[in-house]
């Protein structure tokens, strides 16, 4: 457990500690430099961060002094001959108005660098924009594209070698960065045996490993969606994240598009446990607690037309029953004019505390797990990702 | 040889490049970002993708004009000539 809490936003990386009974933030690195990650490595206290240059591109930095000093890490790049099968783009600045049938083999090239885990020592994941899961087994010094996920029958197949099959599964998010393509943002390694890794794709669904990579199956029964002809189709799920409760693996909440779910059998079945009535149902991050694997923390929104806190007043929900009940958290957190949203990387917890920053600019802090809030700071930079380490 | 002036922004990442006068042989503009990687590993992937193009927000003039192939950086330059890498301004 820690206090210390590492803060990424969009004009550089935060550190917050606890001084004199309070928390306090600084920057301590990349200013004015979009900051998607930040997370320690629990084996070499090494920091990394996942950067997103406006002009210059994504880039992996680190710092081996506790964020002190940072430089650039060895960098991710796609292999030569990567191609990708991309929808047609949606939005009105895209490429929607071309053929909407068509779906176009593109050359794969790095827009984003989304998450960071971390496996056995040595071992590093970074997910990234377009779809790729990134490997290194060398403590960071280099990182290969994990082949078997990237030409996955679920996305068109191998393309290095042909054409595949022409059909892909997997979409596309905002997220990406100039392009519609799809994003890898949860990898969550099991602590019992760390050959299985689950991961999450916006927008394709939860896929398991249990060979350490050589091979990936769906996870995503149970996922009933509601945008789609067929709520129980194996693909075009929306999970917005995606975790595992560290002391009882089996247990995994996801937060998706489409409600909250819950697995206690290791994502072989999930069951949403939404009461959208109460406002449990929308919403992009989610947090389990370590040892309990039925507790779990969302930050709720207001469903996906508009994306902010519920009527004004931001809240917690926490339930210790697997989500069969929710209750709400609001001590300390503000109840009127409050149009906060919190991004799929921005609620961790370690031990008691809890901690979560907005797009506002809001960090806040619990200590009693989550019956009453602290604010940090008000005025930071949109925030991307909160982590303790 | 090939006179290349960077944008001061490319300082905050390589500062040991402020101040150094950059001239270098290149009969290209790809030849160019060839020889700033050597001398500093690591700018390139700043400038182009792994692909080899330049990125969408970065401008390459050589003398006064915008290179013409982003995707190769074909573009010829002459001796003597003036090569200006800059971040494009992407409106604002």
């Amino acid at each position: 457990m820690t206090d210390r809490i590492l803060v990424g936003t969009r004009k550089g990386t935060f550190l917050v500690e606890k001084m004199n009974g309070r928390f306090g933030a600084k920057l301590a690195g990349h200013p004015g430099v979009g900051v998607n990650f930040v997370a320690r490595d629990p084996h070499t206290g090494t920091l990394w961060a996942a950067l997103g240059h406006g002009h210059w591109g994504a880039k992996l930095s680190r710092s081996l002094d506790g964020g002190k000093t940072w430089a650039d890490a060895p960098q991710i790049k796609y292999p030569e001959g990567a191609r990708y099968l991309a929808m047609p783009d949606p939005s009105p600045e895209g490429d929607g108005d071309g053929d909407p049938k068509a779906v176009t083999a593109r050359n794969a090239t790095l827009l984003k660098l989304w998450m960071i885990a971390f496996g056995q020592p040595g071992r590093i994941y970074v997910g990234t924009i377009p779809g790729g899961l990134f490997v290194s087994d060398d403590g960071g010094e280099s990182f290969e594209l994990n082949r078997p996920l990237w030409n996955h029958e679920s996305r068109g197949g191998d393309l290095f070698n042909g054409e595949g099959s022409g059909k892909t599964h997997w979409f596309g998010t905002p997220a990406s960065e100039g392009e519609f393509a799809p994003g890898i943002h949860s990898i969550v390694v099991d602590p019992r045996n760390t050959e299985r890794v689950l991961i999450a794709i916006s927008t394709a669904g939860v896929l398991e490993t249990n060979d350490g990579g050589k091979s990936w199956c769906s996870r995503t029964k149970g996922m009933t969606n509601d945008y789609l002809p067929n709520p129980e189709a194996e693909w075009g799920h929306d999970p917005h994240s995606v975790v595992l409760c560290a002391g009882d693996p089996d247990h995994m909440w996801q937060q998706n598009h489409a409600g909250v779910f819950y697995s206690s059998d290791g994502a072989l079945n999930w069951k949403k446990v939404s009461q959208p009535e109460k406002g449990i149902h929308f919403g992009f991050p989610v947090a389990v607690d370590a040892r309990d694997g039925k507790t779990a923390w969302l930050v709720p929104g207001k469903a996906d037309m508009q994306r902010m806190a519920i009527d004004g007043r931001l809240f917690v929900a926490r339930t210790e029953d697997g989500g069969q009940t929710w209750k709400e958290l609001r001590r300390g957190l503000p109840q009127e004019c409050a149009y906060d949203v919190v991004y799929r990387h921005s609620l961790d917890n370690s031990g008691d505390t809890l901690a979560f920053g907005s797009t506002t600019g809001n960090l806040y802090v619990s200590e009693d797990r989550g019956e009453s809030w602290a604010t940090v700071a008000n005025n930071l930079p949109p925030i991307y990702s909160v982590r303790f380490g | 040889m090939v006179n290349v002036e960077l944008t001061p922004h490319l300082f905050q990442f390589f500062p040991e490049l402020q101040g150094k006068k950059l001239v270098v042989e290149a009969s290209t503009v790809r030849e160019v970002v060839q020889q700033l990687d050597n001398i500093e590993p690591g700018i390139a992937f700043y400038l182009c993708d792994e692909r080899g193009r330049l990125r969408k927000h970065v401008n390459i003039f050589v003398k006064e004009e915008m290179v013409a192939d982003r995707a190769n950086l074909g573009d010829r330059v002459e001796p003597n000539s003036r090569v200006l890498i800059m971040q494009a301004l992407s409106g604002g």
